[in-house]
């Protein structure tokens, strides 16, 4: 029984241990969320390669691939731009379900994160 | 004492079978693991909203295996078509594939580098790196790992949504050879 016991905490501690992370490429855009009273966005790439080539939104929409060089605003989303191609209500949601959108927790800063092996660029 | 012993040598030959597995299921991909979005330290549990998006296991776990990154080939994702990304959402978009490798880093200590056009193609457009990133020109970049660990060149992707740069045999992928030094001289970009 002991035996049992010593090879489930073994196993636990492999699973249990892991730390939390984003995934892979998730993008936090704060430059102006939170200063104006909102929880920044998470941008998960991830997500959006599995429905669009990169080309959608950095060739069409005009998104530069530095994360940080783009300058956003919820003004422009409205109007269709940026975000705003897509997030119509008719390829995706809407701009008024504002907190599937901005959805990170509070104090992060702008930035790619992510886990496995890296942090991203300048962060290793 | 002779009996503490045998279950003592008992209880470690059952760890050592328990490492074991592990090892066998992390090394043939059968655990590959995506945290919740709730405890991605990103997201923020409080939030109402993060019940109505998709959790990364569920659409992940679906797809060709990897071992870094997003845990996903995404070039064998299209090629075996698990996924079909849109190319476009402006009907007039030339959209641009360019089947042609390039060897690079022909003088190097490191293996030779294919670069593969048709793989980054297939989800880039030639505009997100010519010519701005890289000089449509063979022999015509200098480049340096040391920039693209900080970000520049291959590292504006590679590193932060594309696959990390600890993966040194994805690109770095051709052995020095003689006849891939003769393939080399005849590369185009």
């Amino acid at each position: 029984m002991k035996m049992r016991h010593a090879v489930a905490i073994v196993l636990a501690a492999c699973f249990a241990t892991a730390p939390a992370q984003a995934e892979y490429g998730d993008v936090v855009i704060n430059k102006r969320s939170e200063k104006n009273g909102m929880r920044a966005v998470v941008f998960p790439h991830w997500f959006h390669r599995i429905r669009f080539r990169c080309k959608v939104c950095h060739h069409e929409l005009g998104f530069k691939m530095r994360a940080g060089a783009n300058e956003l605003y919820m003004a422009d989303i409205i109007e269709g731009k940026f975000c705003g191609m897509c997030h119509n209500n008719q390829t995706a949601w809407g701009v008024e379900r504002c907190d599937l959108c901005h959805s990170a927790r509070p104090g992060l800063k702008s930035g790619i994160y992510g886990g496995h092996q890296t942090s991203g660029p300048g962060r290793w | 004492m002779e009996r503490a012993w045998q279950r003592a040598r008992s209880a470690s030959r059952y760890l050592w079978i328990a490492v074991l597995v592990l090892n066998a299921a992390l090394a043939a991909d059968v655990i590959r693991h995506w945290p919740p979005l709730r405890q991605d330290g990103v997201h923020d549990p409080k939030n109402p909203g993060l019940k109505l998006l998709q959790e990364p296991h569920e659409a992940l776990s679906k797809l060709p295996p990897n071992d870094a990154g997003n845990l996903v080939d995404w070039i064998r994702a299209i090629d075996g078509g698990h996924i079909n990304p849109r190319t476009n959402i402006k009907p007039e978009t030339n959209v641009r594939v360019l089947d042609r490798d390039v060897l690079l880093n022909l003088r190097g200590s490191t293996p030779i580098v294919r670069f593969p056009h048709r793989a980054h193609t297939l989800w880039l457009d030639c505009s997100n790196c010519h010519d701005a990133l890289f000089k449509p020109v063979a022999g015509a970049n200098k480049l340096s790992m040391e920039a693209m660990l900080q970000g520049e060149q291959c590292g504006v992707c590679h590193g932060a949504v594309a696959f990390p740069l600890t993966e040194c045999n994805r690109c770095h992928s051709v052995p020095r050879t003689k006849d891939a030094a003769a393939r080399g001289e005849g590369s185009r970009p």
